[in-house]
């Protein structure tokens, strides 16, 4: 097992754990304890998605800055949220069955992912400035996009979109838990068991094909679980822009050696950590509920301004 | 043997290959040569089924790229693109090791191990073995891309350039280091290279290319000589013999 694993995993049980029990009252202890047991269970669902996803999408696009968010699969989620609001107006979209929605809108997702970034990286996949001018430019206009269909609606709906399209940790949407957890858990068994050979994805298509990797099918594949983890993590918490580029790169130097087998698992860990200890860091000890996001995209931000600064972008 | 047969190639309705029919040797050390985007690249990813075949029919040792799985073609056939950007950061005895996925598809074994070990001796990348790929100078890092390509163990080498970036020694080191992986290991090299004097004291066979067709093919002595190098590169050369080879004096 790779060496950063093996405290990785106890730095997560211990942020876990006090974000549990910290501060916790004889009185009315079991009500409180399953409510935050419900909301850890989400963050951890949020975290491992994000994380596993951004290290799957760097991987197929052979970089190390580019994220799903950054290519706009999190905002073409929440352009679908708003438009279901906008055709079938709030009590038509609230009065769908919220785990079905998600799966429909998940399918959705899936669908769009694999037919505009598989066509990206398909056979100009080479063409990396082209790639990422492409994936901003999408990222911007399924962003107005949303922003647009948002004003066209009443103000009562337009609260209902705001609250999909931005990350709020402290409030997760309970009902869709076990779906989103559930989809999210398989697709990252099926990164990890496909493991070895995303190694040999990672070294781009002109040297993967000849060492026999069917490289194409294997990068749809890879984007489809992409695709998937963000729709969990978005539907669960709304779209959390850098915080994966943080934990990617944080994994990727964290593991010794460049293997799925350990990275993935580090990414899904220490955006766990991060994401738990952070949330017990503003909520319980600062009282200032709702800010781990605007401090998670401020440093990300920073972050992938520095990385682009030290020209780590090839 | 690889056979070509009637391939041709476009891209965006340009033809980039027209008609190319002919034998690659087996034990020999080949050269593909000619003026740039004369389409040697082109062929030599279409050999490698790094592009789609558009159409005529590949076949290497008999089997056909479009229907032989890769996977049985990666045991037969080793290929080193041009320009290989790696997204993860490796060492170098990482990157070596990967030549060898085609024979154990992720679970290796002791035999992988000493393949690769051999390949870091046969490429004088020892004391490399263990710096990150990133931290190499250009020549180094290809030395490093050739012994992944040797460690895959095929019958046939496909070489797309492989001394660009390197000076003088270690392109000669290179050449006799292919040279003797036909004389004695029996393999089978393809290398596209610029410099004709390259191909003159070290290829047994040389197939020119100009414009998507073969220009002209056979052993150095009949290939490089001054009508045929100036169809191909439109230019005046004097041929003059060095140790029984053609020597081709393209300095005005």
């Amino acid at each position: 097992m790779d060496r950063s694993l093996r405290w990785l995993v106890p730095i997560c049980l211990v942020a876990a754990g006090l974000y549990l029990f910290w501060g916790l009252r004889a009185a009315n202890w079991a009500f409180v304890l399953e409510l935050r047991a419900t909301r850890l269970a989400a963050l951890t669902v949020v975290g491992a998605s994000v994380g596993v996803a951004t290290v799957l999408f760097q991987t197929v696009s052979t970089n190390r800055i580019l994220t799903p968010s950054i290519m706009g699969f999190d905002a073409l989620y929440v352009l679908m949220q708003t438009a279901g609001v906008a055709f079938l107006g709030i009590s038509g979209f609230a009065a769908l069955p919220g785990g079905p929605k998600f799966l429909l809108e998940t399918a959705g997702l899936v669908a769009a992912a694999l037919l505009l970034f598989g066509t990206l990286l398909g056979r100009g996949a080479q063409d990396l400035p082209r790639m990422i001018l492409t994936g901003v430019i999408f990222g911007i206009l399924f962003r107005s996009a949303a922003g647009f269909v948002g004003r066209l609606l009443d103000p009562n709906a337009y609260a209902v979109v705001q609250q999909a399209s931005f990350a709020t940790f402290s409030q997760v949407e309970p009902g869709l838990l076990p779906w989103a957890g559930l989809l999210a858990l398989s697709a990252m068994g099926f990164a990890l068991a496909l493991a070895p050979r995303l190694d040999v994805l990672a070294l781009g298509r002109r040297t993967s094909v000849p060492l026999g990797l069917a490289h194409d099918r294997l990068a749809l594949l890879t984007l489809g679980l992409v695709a998937v983890l963000v729709a969990s993590a978005t539907a669960l918490v709304g779209p959390i822009g850098f915080f994966g580029l943080i934990v990617a790169s944080l994994a990727h130097a964290l593991t010794e050696r460049a293997r799925h087998a350990a990275l993935l698992p580090a990414a899904a860990l220490s955006a766990v950590a991060l994401l738990v200890g952070g949330q017990f860091l503003f909520e319980r000890l600062l009282h200032l509920e709702g800010t781990l996001s605007i401090v998670v995209e401020l440093a990300g931000g920073l972050f992938f301004l520095w990385l682009l600064m030290k020209g780590r972008i090839r | 043997m690889i056979e070509l047969e009637g391939v041709g190639h476009r891209i965006d309705g340009a033809e980039i290959l027209t008609d190319v029919t002919t034998r690659l040797p087996k034990g020999a050390l080949t050269a593909l040569i000619g003026p740039n985007g004369a389409g040697k690249s082109t062929l030599l990813s279409l050999i490698a089924r790094l592009a789609p075949l558009g159409q005529g029919q590949i076949r290497v040792d008999g089997l056909d790229v479009a229907r032989t799985p890769s996977r049985q073609l990666a045991l037969k056939m080793a290929v080193l693109g041009q320009e290989t950007a790696v997204g993860s950061r490796l060492r170098v005895h990482e990157l070596v090791g990967f030549g060898r996925w085609p024979h154990h598809q992720g679970r290796r074994t002791p035999a992988d191990a000493a393949a690769v070990e051999e390949a870091i001796a046969v490429f004088d990348l020892g004391p490399l073995a263990d710096r990150f790929l990133d931290e190499l100078s250009g020549g180094q890092r290809q030395r490093a891309f050739l012994a992944m390509t040797f460690a895959q163990g095929t019958d046939w080498l496909l070489l797309d350039e492989p001394l660009n970036n390197l000076d003088m020694a270690h392109a000669r080191a290179l050449l006799s280091r292919l040279n003797d992986l036909v004389r004695a290991g029996g393999r089978s090299v393809v290398v596209v290279m610029h410099d004709v004097n390259y191909a003159a004291a070290w290829a047994d066979h040389i197939l020119a290319l100009k414009d998507g067709r073969i220009a002209a093919e056979g052993p150095p002595a009949e290939v490089l000589t001054t009508p045929i190098l100036h169809r191909l590169y439109g230019i005046e050369m004097e041929v003059a013999e060095h140790r029984g080879r053609p020597l081709v004096l393209h300095h005005a």
